[in-house]
C-alpha cells in the first residue's frame, strides 16, 4: 500500500463528507426550529388535485406518488415527441444545408438562424399565446380530412376503440423478433456466401402481415371513434369522443422540436462535412451507386461526429421541458414540483425527488447514446 | 488515521452543537426577527406580483394595497417610518419557502389560512385582513347565470399550487361534472389564456376576480358568478416560532381594525390622545404601557394609524375607490353588520 498517494484522496474525500454532513446537519437544525417535518410519508397521502391530461387513470383521489407518475408520463410524453420530430427537422434542415439549391440552402440557413437565436421561453409563449389566439373556437373549426379539429381548445384526433388489443399488441412484438432474427440470418448469409437479403422489404411485409393476421384470426377488433362537437352552454362549445391533444402539449413539443432541430441541423451539417472528400470519390471509384455511397460510407463516418453532440440536444430538450410549467403543460415540474409542492409544503423532499428523476432520465438518455455511439465507432482490428 | 477522522467529527459535531444551542438561549430572550429588522432599517415583506387592490406596483414601483399596508403598518410599529419596506413579489408556489428560508419576515400576499398551511410547513397566521371566498368568471353571452349551468367539458383556468385548485375538485366533484383543470403558475397567464377562449370559465377568490376583470380586453362582456364556493380568510403570514414578532404582526393589523371602530383616523389620532375613551386612550399610545410587552416604545400604534390609516381608510384608498369591490361585504366592522371584530388592545 502506498500510503502517500491515497493519503491526498482521503482527505478530500474526509473534506467532501464533512461538508456535505454540515449542510445536511444544518438544514435538520433549521427545519427542527421551524417546526417543519422531514419524511416521505406524504406521496401515500390523497393528492385532492385534478390533473388535465394524463396517460394514466388518475385523479384527485389517488395518491401524491400517482401524480408524481403523472408528471413524469407527461415529461417523457413531451420529451419523445420533441426528440422524435426535432431529429426528423434536424436531418432535413442539416442535409438541406449542404444543398447546392441557393434557395433551399438559404432557407435552411435562415431558419436556423432565426429559431436558435431567440430565448426557448419565449418561443414557448409565442406558439402557446400567440399561436393559440389564432386558432378557431370549437364551433368554428374546419375539420380536416372530415376528422381531425384544430381548435384553440386542442387537437381533436379520432380515436381507436380495440377488443382485444392485447393480442394485437402480441403480433407486433412477434412481428419485431422475426425481423431481428431474420437481419442475423442475411448477415450471416451475407458473410458467408456473398448473397445479400432485401431485408427491409421482409422487415415490412412482416410487420403488416403479423398485425394483420391478429385481424383475421386473433379476434381483434379495431373501430374508430370520430369527434362531436357538443354545446357547454349557450356560446361554448367542445368536441366529445375521440382523442384530445390539448393546445399545451402541441406548442410545448412544437416549440422544444424547432429550438432543438435547429442545432440537431448543425451537428448533421458538421458530421456530413466531416467526412473527407476523398471517401465519396473513392466509394464512387469502386463502382457504388451514390445511394450506396452515402448509406455505406458517408453516413457511417459521418454518424461518429453528429452523435455526441446530438446526444447533449436530447438532453438539452429533455431538461427543456421542464419550462411546461409556463402554458399549463402538466408535466412533472408543474404537477409534482408545483401543485404537489404547494399544497403539501413538502419542499425539499419533493425538489430532491424531481432532481433526481431529472437526472435519472438524462442518465437513461447519456447510457443509450453512448451505446449507440460505441456500436457505431471505428472497429480497429 | 480512521481512528483520527473519527474523533476529527466528533469534535467538529461538538463544537456545532455548542454553537446553536448558545444562538438558541440569545434568541429566547429578545426577537431575532425584530433585532434584525431593526438592525436593517427595513421589514421584508413577501407580495403578491401585481394583484390590483391588494398588492400592485405603479409604474415608478410604489407598492400599494391593503396587502401592502399591513407591511407598512409593521414598518411604522417596528421602525417608525411606514416608507422602509422592502417588497418581495413572490408566486403562489414561492411564497411559503420565501418566508420559510428567511427571505422575508411577513407574508402578507393574499394568502387562505388553512390548518394545514398553520400547523404543518412551519409557518404561523396572526389573523385575517379579508375575508374572501371562491368564484367563478364567466363570458356574458354564455348564457351562463348559476354555477349550476356548467356542464361536463368545462374547462376551468386558475393558478397552480392554490387552494383554488383544490376547491375546484371538490366543487365539480360534488356535482358530479366531469372539468378540465387548466393551471398557470402566474396570474397574468391564467388571465391571458381565458381571455384567449382556451378555458370557458376562470375561478379564483372573487376579489381576485374583480381585480383582474380590469385587465382582460373586454372587461365588460365578463361577469363573476354569484355562488360563492369557499370560504377564503386572507392574511398575514409569519415564521413559527418567534412569538414576539407573531404578535406585533397581529396587533399592528388588529390596531388598524380597532383604530375604524373606534373612529380614529390618520387624520384626527394625534387629537385622540385627549379622548374621553380610555380604550382610545390606550390605541393612541395616551394611557397604559402597551408597547412595552411588545418591545416597543408606547407610541407604536399612533404611528400605524398616522402613517397608515385605519383599515377603513385602507380598504376604502385600495380596493372601494379603485372600482374593485366597492362594498365591503363581510369585510365591514362588526358593528356594522360585517364579521370584522378584533380582539381589545388593553
Amino acid at each position: 500500500m502506498n500510503f502517500k498517494k491515497i493519503l491526498p484522496q482521503l482527505l478530500t474525500l474526509v473534506v467532501v463528507i464533512l461538508v456535505f454532513g454540515f449542510f445536511s446537519y444544518n438544514a435538520q437544525v433549521n427545519m427542527e426550529n421551524r417546526g417543519i417535518t422531514f419524511g416521505y410519508g406524504f406521496l401515500s397521502q390523497e393528492s385532492s388535485f385534478d390533473v388535465q391530461f394524463s396517460l394514466i387513470k388518475y385523479d384527485g383521489s389517488h395518491s401524491y406518488f400517482r401524480a408524481y407518475l403523472v408528471g413524469l408520463l407527461n415529461t417523457i410524453l413531451v420529451s419523445v415527441i420533441g426528440i422524435l420530430f426535432a431529429t426528423i427537422i434536424g436531418v432535413v434542415v442539416g442535409i438541406a444545408r449542404l444543398s447546392s439549391n441557393y434557395l433551399i440552402e438559404r432557407t435552411a440557413a435562415i431558419y436556423v438562424e432565426f429559431f436558435r437565436n431567440i430565448p426557448l421561453l419565449l418561443q414557448i409563449f409565442f406558439w402557446y399565446f400567440a399561436a393559440l389566439r389564432a386558432l378557431p373556437l370549437p364551433e368554428k373549426a374546419e375539420p380536416i380530412f372530415g376528422v381531425f379539429f384544430l381548435t384553440i381548445k386542442g387537437f381533436f384526433v379520432p380515436a381507436f376503440v380495440w377488443n382485444n388489443l392485447d393480442i394485437f399488441i402480441y403480433s407486433v412484438i412477434s412481428a419485431i423478433i422475426a425481423i431481428v432474427f431474420v437481419r442475423l440470418y442475411a448477415k450471416k448469409k451475407q458473410e458467408n456466401q456473398g448473397i445479400q437479403t432485401p431485408v427491409l422489404s421482409i422487415s415490412i411485409g412482416l410487420l403488416i402481415i403479423l398485425p394483420l393476421l391478429s385481424f383475421f384470426l386473433g379476434g381483434v377488433d379495431a373501430s374508430v371513434e370520430i369527434p362531436v362537437i357538443e354545446q357547454l352552454s349557450k356560446t361554448s362549445f367542445t368536441f366529445k369522443g375521440g382523442l384530445k391533444l390539448p393546445p399545451e402539449l402541441i406548442s410545448l413539443a412544437l416549440a422544444l422540436s424547432l429550438y432543438t432541430a435547429t442545432f440537431i441541423a448543425e451537428c448533421v451539417r458538421a458530421g456530413v462535412q466531416g467526412v473527407s472528400k476523398g471517401q465519396k470519390e473513392a466509394a464512387a471509384s469502386i463502382g457504388l451507386t451514390p445511394n450506396q455511397v452515402l448509406k455505406l460510407v458517408v453516413m457511417p463516418q459521418a454518424l461518429r461526429i453528429i452523435i455526441p453532440p446530438t446526444t447533449n440536444q436530447y438532453l438539452n430538450l429533455t431538461k427543456n421541458s421542464s419550462l411546461a410549467a409556463a402554458i399549463a403543460y402538466p408535466d412533472l415540474v408543474l404537477v409534482f414540483a408545483g401543485t404537489a409542492l404547494m399544497q403539501t409544503g413538502r419542499a425539499i423532499e419533493i425538489v430532491s425527488i424531481t432532481m433526481l428523476t431529472y437526472l435519472t432520465l438524462s442518465i437513461t438518455i447519456s447510457i443509450f447514446m453512448n451505446w449507440y455511439n460505441k456500436k457505431i465507432a471505428i472497429k480497429e482490428k | 488515521m480512521f481512528k483520527l477522522v473519527k474523533r476529527l467529527t466528533s469534535v467538529i459535531a461538538m463544537f456545532a452543537v455548542l454553537f446553536t444551542f448558545t444562538t438558541e438561549t440569545m434568541a429566547a430572550k429578545k426577537s431575532k426577527t425584530l433585532k434584525n429588522t431593526q438592525k436593517k432599517g427595513f421589514v421584508r415583506c413577501g407580495v403578491s406580483q401585481g394583484l390590483p387592490g391588494f398588492s400592485n406596483a405603479d409604474a415608478a414601483g410604489n407598492w400599494t394595497g391593503v396587502d401592502v399596508d399591513v407591511c407598512r403598518a409593521v414598518a411604522a410599529a417596528v421602525l417608525g417610518d411606514s416608507s422602509k419596506v422592502k417588497f418581495t413579489p413572490l408566486s403562489a408556489k414561492e411564497r411559503f419557502t420565501a418566508l420559510t428560508s428567511n427571505e422575508i419576515d411577513i407574508l402578507s400576499r393574499n394568502t387562505t389560512w388553512t390548518l394545514s398551511r398553520d400547523a404543518d410547513i412551519g409557518l404561523t397566521f396572526v389573523g385575517v385582513n379579508f375575508y374572501d371566498g371562491q368564484g367563478f368568471m364567466v363570458r356574458k353571452n354564455s348564457g351562463i347565470s348559476s354555477v349550476n349551468d356548467f356542464k361536463a367539458g368545462v374547462s376551468a383556468c386558475t393558478n397552480l399550487g392554490t387552494t383554488t385548485e383544490l376547491n375546484m375538485r371538490d366543487f365539480f366533484n360534488s356535482k358530479g361534472i366531469k372539468y378540465e383543470p387548466v393551471t398557470f403558475e402566474k396570474a397574468d397567464e391564467v388571465v391571458a389564456a381565458y381571455d384567449a377562449g382556451r378555458c370557458d370559465t376562470y375561478t379564483t377568490d372573487k376579489s381576485g376576480l374583480a381585480a383582474q376583470r380590469i385587465k382582460l380586453s373586454n372587461p365588460d362582456d365578463h361577469m363573476v358568478l354569484p355562488e360563492t364556493i369557499s370560504k377564503e380568510p386572507l392574511g398575514p403570514v409569519v415564521r413559527q416560532g418567534d412569538s414576539v414578532w407573531e404578535d406585533i404582526v397581529r396587533w399592528s393589523l388588529n390596531t388598524m381594525i380597532e383604530a375604524e371602530e373606534y373612529g380614529v383616523t390618520s387624520a384626527n389620532a394625534d387629537m385622540m390622545k385627549t379622548s374621553d375613551n380610555p380604550a382610545v386612550k390606550r390605541l393612541v399610545g395616551a394611557e397604559g404601557e402597551l408597547g412595552a410587552a411588545l418591545g416597543l416604545d408606547n407610541e407604536w400604534s399612533l404611528r400605524i394609524i398616522k402613517q397608515v390609516g385605519n383599515y377603513g381608510e385602507s380598504y376604502k384608498r385600495n380596493i372601494a375607490d379603485t372600482g374593485i369591490l366597492p362594498d365591503r361585504g363581510p369585510n365591514e366592522l362588526w358593528t356594522k353588520g360585517g364579521i370584522l371584530y378584533v380582539p381589545p388592545a388593553r
